[in-house]
């Protein structure tokens, strides 16, 4: 039987590339990981108080309680350090998980209704319990981002279809700006509440110590290791719900779970710092086009990227206004935005 | 040249039953756009009658009517025409611009979750009147006017940096994104470093409010609603054929790159001047085209329902906040909860929602 | 489900013979170039059938005299004209697509999707007259699916569909039209009930029918002018009985054939020989 070689291509034999492509991924993933060990690093360096590296060596291997530069140290660069890397992680793979279950490159972890609700039940406790300290919003931020996200998904699964992709994204769309409403009228009427949640609305690294980082890593970790074994189930469910029950996936729970991963996640990060968006959108899609769309791929590239933009961010927004500083939600946005939108212009982002 | 119907002998009688079953079905769809406009215009009527009679000093039917037509004292006058009046029709006239804004775009973008606010444009114009109230202090119409600029600015800017050879839809709306969330971020880092009553104010313009309505706002607002709607309509008589896919609108004749642009160009517009006048008025640009489907079950892009739902979410939305609750409430605050739980009802109710997807 | 054929009494005039050609026409999208100086004469008021393997370009090649794609090299012509030079309205009136796997807006209704092809015939504001009455009726007549006017097009089934997009084109009433496999998701009867319309249209309009199939046979009953193409290039064109050969048929497919006639139409049939059902020369025509 004669074969046709159609011009321009020749059979490559297909195990070598693979493998190829397999060790590239898992090398770019290494590299990651050390930027942001240097990175972590850095963010314990630098900072408004001017701390010489040598100083800084002796507080991580032999802590002085009575130096100051210590203390400052443990208790203002440690904590915001791991904060950055346990949120930005966090809202990475949130990011990837949500823009994978709604096929929707234009999700990210807020759809499920997570930052209305938290910000509608921290406005509670300021203005209703009279709560000041940022570990006391933790809880309330939680429930309320676990009680906005079972509202949507609940509407969402009405119907014959259940939860598609679609629906999810309009419930999330309409619940946000309906706690949006509430927690607006809240802020207009009255100022002191006002004047608290204007700093917690903007979300920051700084103020937080290793209480608040102790108190969500839980969640965190829960979150994380679910969305992570979703990475088989993700790619299944992009090719479609038909496709993906045809090959025997449980469509409706993978969905349930996935929704839970990205509610721990991004419940949890949002009520250790505040609201910080941009990174749960931006961010897959860029993992996106480094891995292609394998999401056994997408999801560790986000986890480890995140973070990789948190930190920086963080880190000059430390030194780029002295005395003061600039919280980190804000500078995320003014230097990955630019970044971003480089990337958009030089690259074809993937849809999906 | 094709055969003209004059060249042709009557139609076989097989035929001509074939006509009129193609000519009942599509005056049916066109009647039902019409009733739904209509029964949408009586109550924008309704809503706006009410706008007028209903407040502090009600006035009655006639007093309205006698003021409309130039016969009022001048206590009445003063309040139909510089009190309410510009609330109202200011109020009417967004809703026109956000409804026909959001169908465009979703319509285009062909993403549920696209709506002017999403990407961008609204962003440029909150961003310029945040920085005209915080940092420069201006009030009123000086900063409608910075807010319509910054607006249009934005849309520049956006536009200019998602072309490259051509206008990729997934670019602008991802470009569009990257700088709504820097222009985000600027409005948070001026919101945490002003004076809480100043922060206070500027949340008000953030929130949407008709509160600041003007004669002087509202006719400006009038007269470029006036000029851009009805070339908006006429550019969208070709989203009809859009719809189809590139190549079928191709084949049939529609310049598809050329008509996108001119309709992002008006979608963008609409919306600029229509948050340069009352704010970002959330919600209302996201929901009307949804629910202008829903009503009239057609599957053009139904602007002229589109717009009309908008008007009359706004209009209902400032009524109940100004009068129907124990204390006054801007009406970016209610039109989300006019329009979420309807939107929720639609999910509910139905499983094909939303265009695309 | 017998075809209704456009019996009316009335004289029809002849389309207006318009020329298709294309001049050392490179096409391709991005970097991969798919079609490569490849020059063709549609010859007007017959039928063509464009065939080819996977891949080797017939679809880009449609699409590229249909000005879908802009040609990185050469032009297409359209009566001697270079085609990206005339106004979209005027070329939309002289030449219709069907394309590949056409995407429809949820809950159309079938009467409105025909309609859609009246585009290029109307003005501004799109006002409906007689005359578009009338071409969507012969439209839905002709293929034969005048009772689903009113319904929406997710209740029909893959055939139904594909009739409702060609009666689509046929409402747009064009003197050529180009086909991108029209019959891919149809069953036999309504793939020869299609291309029966499509003769017709051609027999009784002069219509210039263009088809790109990937049915050989079919392709070799309905074609006046057949044109296989290998690789972005056209490697036989002309009459059935000319081209089909089993030299052509290994070429371009990479298969080994055996070409007998068609009993019923006497054109030339492809007996396709695999692993399974060769041939070793029992009987001299094939037939078992």
């Amino acid at each position: 039987m004669t074969t046709v070689t159609v011009a321009g291509t020749t059979e490559q034999p297909a195990v070598g590339s693979a493998w190829r492509r397999w060790s590239l991924r898992l090398i770019g993933l290494v590299v990651a990981v050390g930027i942001v060990a240097v990175l972590c690093f850095l963010s314990i360096a630098i900072g408004t108080r001017s701390i010489s590296l040598d100083t800084t060596f002796q507080a991580l291997v032999a802590y002085d309680a009575q130096s100051t530069d210590h203390l400052v140290i443990l208790n203002y660069r440690i904590p915001r350090t791991v904060l950055g890397l346990m949120v930005g992680a966090a809202l990475g793979l949130a990011g990837a998980v949500m823009q994978g279950v709604t096929r929707n490159p234009l999700a990210d972890p807020g759809i499920l209704g997570v930052n209305s609700g938290a910000a509608l039940f921290v406005v509670l406790a300021i203005a209703v319990f009279h709560i000041t300290t940022v570990l006391g919003y933790v809880w309330f931020a939680f429930l309320g981002a676990g009680v906005a996200a079972v509202i949507v998904y609940s509407v969402a699964a009405l119907g014959r279809e259940g939860a598609t992709p679609i629906k999810l994204a309009l419930a999330g769309a309409a619940v946000t700006a309906a706690f949006g409403a509430v927690t607006t009228s809240f802020l207009l009427f009255n100022q002191s509440t006002f004047d608290q949640f204007r700093f917690w609305q903007v979300g920051a690294l700084a103020g937080r110590d290793i209480a608040v980082a102790a108190q969500v890593g839980p969640f965190l970790a829960v979150g994380a290791v679910l969305a992570l074994l979703l990475g088989r189930a993700l790619n299944t469910l992009s090719l479609g719900e038909d496709v993906a029950t045809a090959l025997g996936s449980n469509v409706a729970l993978n969905r349930a779970l996935a929704a839970a991963a990205v509610v721990l996640l991004c419940g949890a990060a949002t009520a250790a710092c505040g609201p910080i968006g941009f990174i749960g959108l931006t961010i897959p899609h860029v993992a996106r086009m480094i891995t292609g769309p394998d999401y056994r791929w997408i999801l560790p590239y986000s986890m480890v990227l995140a973070p990789i933009l948190l930190l920086s961010a963080d880190i000059v927004g430390r030194v780029i206004a002295p005395p003061g500083e600039v919280q980190v939600a804000i500078v995320t946005a003014v230097i990955g935005a630019p970044v971003f939108i480089a990337l958009v212009r030089r690259r074809k982002l993937a849809d999906l | 040249m094709t055969a003209h119907a004059q060249d042709r002998l009557p139609l076989a009688e097989p035929l001509h039953g074939t006509v009129t079953l193609v000519r009942s079905v599509r005056h049916t769809l066109r009647r039902r756009v019409v009733l739904v406009s209509v029964v949408l215009a009586v109550i924008l009527l309704g809503l706006f009658v009410a706008g007028m009679a209903v407040g502090d000093y009600p006035i009655s039917l006639q007093q309205l009517f006698a003021s409309l037509t130039g016969r009022g004292t001048r206590a009445t006058n003063f309040i139909v025409y510089d009190l309410r009046l510009p609330r109202v029709v200011t109020g009417m006239t967004i809703g026109v611009c956000f409804g026909m804004s959001g169908a465009i775009f979703q319509s285009m973008i062909k993403n549920p979750l696209a709506s002017p606010d999403i990407i961008g444009i609204t962003s440029g114009a909150s961003a310029s009147a945040v920085v005209a109230i915080l940092v420069l202090g201006l009030g009123g119409f000086a900063v409608s006017g910075v807010s319509l600029v910054g607006a249009l600015l934005t849309a520049g800017l956006i536009y200019g940096l998602a072309w490259r050879k051509g206008l990729a839809g997934y670019r602008l709306v991802l470009v569009g994104i990257g700088i709504a969330a820097m222009l985000a971020s600027l409005i948070d880092y001026l919101m945490t470093r002003a004076e809480v009553n100043d922060a206070q104010v500027a949340l008000l313009w953030l929130t949407g409010s008709l509160n600041g309505a003007s004669t002087a706002k509202m006719v400006p607002l009038l007269v470029l609603t006036a000029i851009i709607v009805p070339i908006t309509l006429w550019a969208g008589s070709a989203l009809s054929g859009l719809q189809l896919g590139d190549d079928t609108a191709k084949s049939v004749g529609i310049r598809v790159e050329l008509t996108r642009l001119l309709l992002i160009v008006f979608g963008v517009a609409l919306a600029a001047i229509a948050t340069a006048a009352a704010g970002p008025v959330g919600f209302v640009a996201f929901v009307s085209g949804p629910i202008a489907r829903r009503l009239t079950r057609g599957t053009g892009v139904a602007l002229v329902p589109a717009a009309l739902v908008g008007a009359v979410v706004v209009s209902a939305a400032d009524f109940i906040g100004q009068h129907a609750l124990p204390m006054q409430l801007p009406v970016g605050v209610l039109t989300a909860a006019v329009g979420a739980p309807y939107l929720i009802y639609l999910l509910i109710v139905s499983n094909r929602v939303g265009n695309g997807g | 489900m017998t075809v209704v054929a456009l019996e009316v009494p009335v004289e029809i005039p002849p389309a207006v013979q318009h020329t298709l050609s294309a001049v050392d026409l490179d096409l391709g999208y991005g970097e991969r170039q798919i079609v490569h100086s490849l020059s063709v004469n549609i010859p007007t008021g017959q039928v063509s059938v464009i065939i080819g393997a996977n891949g080797c370009g017939k679809s880009t090649l449609l699409r590229g005299l249909a000005r879908l794609i802009n040609p990185s090299g050469g032009r297409v012509l359209l009566d001697g004209r270079s085609i990206a030079t005339l106004p979209s309205k005027e070329v939309a009136k002289i030449m219709g697509l069907l394309p590949q796997a056409p995407t429809a807006p949820e809950g159309i209704t079938v009467a409105d999707l025909v309609g859609r092809g009246r585009y290029p015939h109307q003005g501004w504001f799109r006002r409906w007259t007689a005359d578009d009455d009338r071409a969507v009726a012969e439209a839905l007549a002709a293929t034969d699916i005048v009772e689903l006017a009113g319904r929406p097009i997710e209740e029909m089934s893959g055939g139904q569909r594909q009739r409702v997009w060609i009666a689509m084109a046929l409402a747009q009433e064009t003197d050529l039209l180009l086909l991108d496999e029209p019959t891919t998701y149809l069953d036999l009867t309504h793939q020869v009930e299609v291309l029966d319309l499509l003769t017709d249209l051609n027999r009784r309009r002069g219509t210039t029918i263009v088809i790109v199939m990937h049915d050989l046979n079919l392709a070799a009953r309905y074609a006046d002018h057949l044109i296989a193409m290998c690789d972005g290039q056209i490697v036989a064109q002309g009459k059935p009985a000319e081209v089909v050969t089993a030299e052509t048929v290994d070429r371009v497919f990479g298969m080994q054939a055996r070409i007998i006639t068609d009993p019923v139409s006497e054109t030339p049939m492809i007996i396709p020989i695999g692993r399974h059902h060769c041939d070793d020369g029992a009987g001299s025509d094939g037939l078992r």
